[in-house]
C-alpha cells in the first residue's frame, strides 16, 4: 500500500468525517429529547422535565459546538481534497448544500443562542420555540446532507456534458434518489437510538452509584422504552436499505453477505474472513439457502456473486465486519430495551443491578452502529465516489502527499485534544446525577465567591426568572460534588 | 429566464455572504484575540459574554460563503480550496479550539486547563483571522492555473504581500471586536475599549493605505481601472474610482472623532467600522471585477449550470430575508449593554 495522496486523502476524509458524524448522531436525537422534555413541562408543568431540561441541555451545548466547529471542516473538504470531484459535481450536489446552509445551519445557530442563553431573557412560549427550531434545523439539515449522500449512491436525474461535468435534468429525481428514503429514515431512527443508549447509560451509572433521583429513574425510563419502540423499527428501515443496496449496488450488498460464487439461493453468512487473495472466505460459518429470503428475493433467484463484479468490487473485509458490527450492536441495544421495560414493569429498574452494569457500556453502542453503517456504505460504494460514474481515484484534487499528511496529522491531534477534553466534560456531566432541590443543592466550591461566577450561583436563587426558579446557567455551570477533577 | 444574469447575481450574493461574514465574525474574532490582555476572568467573561449568543450564527456565514462558492462557482472552488489547502487547514484548526473554548471555558475546573481554553481562544482567534488575511492577500495575488486545476506551489500564497494583508485584517477584526465592546459594555470596560479602538483604528488606516497600494501595483489590469500608477494618474477612470477611497476616509475621520467625543452614541462606532470594511471590500470588488479567480477565471467560466443557479437563486431569494429578519429579531432579545454575571448565563 503507497501512502499518495490518494489514499491520505480518502483516510482524512474517513477521519474528519467519522468524527464529524458522532455529534451529529447524538445532537440529532438530544435535541428531539430537549424539545420533548420542554414541551412536557410546560403542558404538566411537572418539575422534574424541566430539570431532565436544565441537566441535558449542559451536555447539548458541548456536542453542539463540537459538532459545529467540525462540520465547518466537513464543508471546506470537498474542495481541499476532492477538487475534481467538486468541479465535476457542482451543478448536481453544491445546490442541495447550499439549501441545507439556507435551511438548516442558520436557523439550529441562531436559535442555539435563544436556546442557550435566553432562558432568563425571554418567555416560556419563546424559548419553547427556540428549542423547537433548533431540534427541527438538526433534521432539515440531516435531510439535505443525506439527499447529497444518496444521490452519490444512487444518482439519477442527471446527464455529464462533454467534459465529464454532471448537471441535473430533474431536481426532484436528484433528491428523491432510490436509496434517500430508506437513508434518512434509517439516520433519524440512528440517531434516536444513539441518544437513548446514552440517556440510559447515565441513568444506569446514576443508580449503580446510588445517587439517583426522580429524573434519573425517568430518563431510564423513557429511554428503555425508544429503545424498545424504535429498535424493530430500526431492523425493518436497515432490511428497506439492504434490498435498497441490493437492487441498485448489488456489489456493495454481496461485500456486506460475504458471497463470492454467483448462485441462486445463497446462504446468510454469520462469521467468516474474507480474503482477496483467494478470493474465499475462511471458517465461514453460514445458514445455507437463508440468504435470497432475507433480501426478501425468492429462492430460485440467481444472486451475482463478487467474483463476476470484474475486480470492481468494494473491499470485502472491510465492509463484511463493518455489517456486522453494526448489526450486532443494533441487536444489544434491542436487548437492552427489551430488558430495561422488562425491569421496569416488573419495578426493579431501579435496583442497581446486572442491567445495569450492561447498559453503561451499552451507551456507546450507539456510535459505533453509526459508525460504522456509515463504512458499509460509503466503502461499500468503492471504487466510485459518483457511483458508476466517477472514480475516487478521479476526484483527487492537485494536492501533495506531504499537504495531505500534514494536514491530516493536525486534525489527528487538534481532534485527539478537543476529543478527550469534550468527552471528559460530558462525562463529568451525566454522571454527575441531578441536584436534588434546585435550592439547597451543593454548591461549587471552585469559584470564589465574589467572582462572577460565585454571584452567578448566588442570583440563581434570589431572581425568580420568568421561566421559573433555577436557570439554564446555573445548571450548566453546576459540578456535582461526586467527581472531583 | 434569459433575461437574469445568474452568475452575476450569485457573484453580488457571495460578496454580500462574505461582507456579512466579515462585519459579523469579524467582531468576534476581534474580541477573542482582545480577550489575551484581558486584566481578570472577569473582565473576558464580560467580554465573551457579548458575543456568546451570536458566535455560531456569525460562523455560519463563512459556511454560507464556503458553501454558495462550491454550489455557484464549483470551478472557482475547486482552483481555490487546493491552492489555499495550508492556510484554509490552519484557519479551521483554530476555528476548531476556538469554538469549542466558548463551551470548554466554563467547564474546566482546573486552573491549568481554564488558562489553556483561554489561551485556546485567544490564540484560536488570532490565528483564524491571520489566515483569513493570507488568504485574502494570496487571493489578491492571482493564482496559476492549467487547464481547470491549480498548478502553482504549496506555498505560492505567502509572500510579503499576503503577510501585510494579514497584519491588516488583525488590526481590522481589532477595530470591529473594540467597537462592538464599546456597543455592548458599559465603565471601565468601555472605556478601555474606546482606548483600543483608537490604536486599531490606526493600524487599520496604515494597512490599508499600503494594501491599496501595493494591490495597485499587482496587476496592469487593476491599475487600469483605477487609472493610478506608480507613474501617473489618468484622471478621466480615476475620478469614477473617487468617491470609494473619499467615503473610505470620511469614514475613517469620523470614527476618530467619535472615539474622541463624550456624545456619540455608542453604537455609532461599530457601524462606522462596518463602513469603512466595506468601502475597501467594495474597491477590491471592483479591482478585480470580473474575475472570481484573479485574473485567471471569470465569473461566467466558473459558473455552475444555469438550473442549479436558479434553484440556488429561488432559495436564497426566499431564505436570505428570512434568515436576516431572524437574526435581527435575535439580537435584538439580547439588545443592550451586557451586565456584570450575564456572563454565563445572558
Ligand atoms: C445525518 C446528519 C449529518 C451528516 C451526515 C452530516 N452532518 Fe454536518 N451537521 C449536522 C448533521 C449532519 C447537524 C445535526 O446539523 C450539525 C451537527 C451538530 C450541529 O451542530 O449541527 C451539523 C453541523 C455541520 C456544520 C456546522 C453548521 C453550523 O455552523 O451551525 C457544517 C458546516 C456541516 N455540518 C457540514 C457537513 C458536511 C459538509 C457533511 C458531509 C460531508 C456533513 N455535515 C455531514
Ligand atoms: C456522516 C457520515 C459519513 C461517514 C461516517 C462517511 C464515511 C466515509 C468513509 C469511511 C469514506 C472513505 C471510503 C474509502 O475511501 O474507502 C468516505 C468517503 C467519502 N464520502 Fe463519506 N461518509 C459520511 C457521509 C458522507 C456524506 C454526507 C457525503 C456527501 C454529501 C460523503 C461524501 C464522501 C466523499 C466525497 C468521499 C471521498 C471519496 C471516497 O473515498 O469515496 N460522505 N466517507
Ligand atoms: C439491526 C439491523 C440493521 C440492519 C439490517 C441495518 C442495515 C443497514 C444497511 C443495509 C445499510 C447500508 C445502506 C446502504 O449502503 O445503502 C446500513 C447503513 C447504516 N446503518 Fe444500519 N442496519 C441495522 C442497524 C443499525 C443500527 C442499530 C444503527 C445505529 C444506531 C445503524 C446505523 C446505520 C447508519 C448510520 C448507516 C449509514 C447510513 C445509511 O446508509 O443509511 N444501523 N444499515
Amino acid at each position: 500500500m503507497e501512502f499518495d495522496a490518494l489514499l491520505l486523502s480518502r483516510l482524512q476524509f474517513a477521519f474528519v468525517i467519522a468524527f464529524h458524524i458522532l455529534f451529529p448522531a447524538f445532537t440529532i436525537g438530544l435535541a428531539a429529547f430537549l424539545a420533548v422534555c420542554e414541551g412536557l413541562w410546560l403542558k404538566t408543568g411537572n418539575e422534574t422535565y424541566k430539570r431532565l431540561y436544565l441537566h441535558w441541555v449542559k451536555i447539548f451545548a458541548l456536542a453542539f459546538a463540537m459538532g459545529v466547529v467540525s462540520g465547518v471542516v466537513m464543508s471546506y473538504q470537498f474542495g481541499t481534497n476532492w477538487a475534481v470531484f467538486a468541479d465535476k459535481t457542482g451543478s448536481v450536489m453544491g445546490p442541495l448544500l447550499g439549501y441545507e446552509v439556507l435551511t438548516a445551519f442558520f436557523l439550529e445557530a441562531t436559535f442555539l443562542g435563544v436556546m442557550l442563553f435566553g432562558w432568563k431573557k425571554v418567555g416560556r412560549g419563546l424559548h419553547f420555540f427556540s428549542t423547537c427550531c433548533v431540534a427541527v434545523g438538526t433534521s432539515i439539515s440531516a435531510f439535505w446532507i443525506l439527499a447529497a449522500n444518496s444521490w452519490m449512491q444512487t444518482p439519477q436525474g442527471f446527464a455529464m456534458d462533454d467534459e465529464g461535468k454532471f448537471y441535473a435534468t430533474s431536481w426532484m429525481e436528484v433528491i428523491f434518489n432510490p436509496s434517500f428514503p430508506s437513508r434518512y429514515v434509517h439516520m433519524m431512527l440512528a440517531a434516536f437510538i444513539t441518544t437513548a443508549a446514552v440517556i440510559l447509560a447515565a441513568g444506569a451509572w446514576q443508580t449503580l452509584r446510588r445517587h439517583d433521583q426522580k429524573p434519573t429513574r425517568w430518563q431510564m425510563r423513557m429511554a428503555a422504552g425508544t429503545l424498545l419502540v424504535l429498535m424493530p423499527l430500526q431492523i425493518i428501515a436497515g432490511h428497506w436499505s439492504g434490498e435498497v443496496a441490493h437492487h441498485y449496488q448489488p456489489a456493495k450488498v454481496a461485500a456486506m453477505e460475504g458471497w463470492w460464487e454467483t448462485k441462486s439461493a445463497q446462504d446468510t453468512v454469520l462469521f467468516a474472513i474474507p480474503d482477496e487473495e483467494t478470493r474465499s472466505s475462511k471458517y465461514e460459518l453460514a445458514i445455507p439457502g437463508l440468504g435470497n429470503t432475507v433480501m426478501g428475493l425468492p429462492k430460485d433467484e440467481v444472486i451475482q456473486g463478487l467474483n463476476d463484479f470484474d475486480g470492481d468490487h468494494p473491499p470485502v473485509f472491510i465492509v463484511f465486519w463493518a455489517f456486522r458490527i453494526m448489526v450486532g450492536c443494533g441487536l444489544v441495544l434491542l436487548g437492552l430495551g427489551v430488558w430495561g421495560c422488562f425491569k421496569w414493569i416488573r419495578g426493579t429498574i431501579d435496583k442497581p443491578g446486572l442491567f445495569h452494569w450492561l447498559a453503561v457500556p451499552g451507551g456507546m453502542l450507539g456510535f459505533v452502529a453509526v459508525i460504522s453503517g456509515w463504512v458499509v456504505t460509503e466503502v461499500g460504494r468503492q471504487p466510485y465516489t459518483v457511483y458508476g460514474y466517477l472514480r475516487t481515484e478521479d476526484s483527487l484534487s492537485p494536492v501533495s502527499a506531504a499537504e495531505v499528511a500534514t494536514s491530516l496529522l493536525i486534525f489527528i491531534v487538534v481532534y485527539a485534544i478537543i476529543f478527550t477534553a469534550g468527552v471528559i466534560y460530558m462525562l463529568r456531566i451525566a454522571t454527575s446525577g441531578f441536584d436534588d432541590k434546585e435550592t439547597d443543592r451543593p454548591k461549587t466550591e471552585r469559584r470564589a465567591p465574589g467572582t462572577p461566577m460565585g454571584s452567578v450561583d448566588d442570583m440563581g436563587e434570589k431572581e425568580n426568572s420568568p421561566a421559573g426558579e433555577g436557570d439554564v446557567s446555573n445548571a450548566r455551570e453546576n459540578v456535582s460534588k461526586h467527581d472531583e477533577d | 429566464m434569459e433575461f437574469l444574469d445568474l452568475p452575476h447575481i450569485w457573484a453580488v450574493f457571495i460578496a454580500i455572504a462574505v461582507m456579512l461574514y466579515v462585519a459579523f465574525d469579524g467582531y468576534d474574532l476581534g474580541i477573542g484575540m482582545l480577550t489575551a490582555f484581558a486584566f481578570s476572568d472577569q473582565e473576558r467573561n464580560m467580554m465573551t459574554a457579548t458575543i456568546e449568543p451570536f458566535w455560531d450564527g456569525n460562523e455560519t456565514w463563512l459556511v454560507l460563503g464556503g458553501g454558495g462558492l462550491f454550489a455557484a462557482f464549483p470551478l472557482a472552488y475547486a482552483i481555490l480550496m487546493p491552492a489555499f489547502y495550508l492556510p484554509i487547514l490552519l484557519m479551521l484548526a483554530a476555528l476548531i479550539f476556538r469554538g469549542v473554548a466558548f463551551e470548554f471555558r466554563h467547564k474546566a475546573v482546573r486552573k491549568r486547563t481554564q488558562k489553556f481554553w483561554n489561551a485556546a481562544f485567544a490564540y484560536g482567534s488570532l490565528v483564524a483571522t491571520l489566515s483569513q488575511g493570507l488568504i485574502l492577500g494570496g487571493f489578491i495575488q492571482g493564482f496559476t492555473v492549467e487547464g481547470r486545476a491549480f498548478a502553482g506551489h504549496t506555498f505560492d500564497w505567502f509572500t510579503p504581500f499576503s503577510v501585510l494583508v494579514a497584519l491588516s485584517m488583525v488590526a481590522g477584526y481589532l477595530l470591529l471586536g473594540t467597537t462592538w465592546l464599546i456597543l455592548k459594555t458599559e465603565g471601565e470596560l468601555r472605556d478601555g475599549s474606546i482606548k483600543w479602538a483608537k490604536r486599531s483604528l490606526i493600524g487599520t488606516v496604515l494597512g490599508m493605505a499600503l494594501v491599496s497600494f501595493a494591490t495597485l501595483s499587482i496587476d496592469p489590469r487593476v491599475t487600469a481601472k483605477w487609472g493610478v500608477s506608480m507613474a501617473a494618474i489618468d484622471f478621466s477612470k480615476a475620478i469614477y474610482m473617487l468617491p470609494i477611497p473619499l467615503a473610505c476616509g470620511g469614514l475613517m475621520v469620523w470614527l476618530w472623532k467619535d472615539l474622541f467625543s463624550k456624545k456619540a452614541p455608542d453604537w455609532r462606532p461599530y457601524l462606522l467600522a462596518v463602513g469603512i470594511f466595506l468601502t475597501g471590500y467594495v474597491g477590491l470588488g471592483v479591482s478585480i471585477f470580473p474575475y472570481i479567480v484573479p485574473f485567471e477565471v471569470t465569473i461566467w467560466e466558473a459558473a455552475a449550470r444555469d438550473n442549479a443557479l436558479m434553484l440556488l437563486f429561488i432559495g436564497a431569494a426566499i431564505m436570505l430575508p428570512i434568515i436576516l429578519a431572524y437574526t435581527a429579531y435575535v439580537h435584538s432579545l439580547f439588545w443592550g449593554k451586557v451586565k456584570e454575571g450575564d456572563g454565563y448565563h445572558g
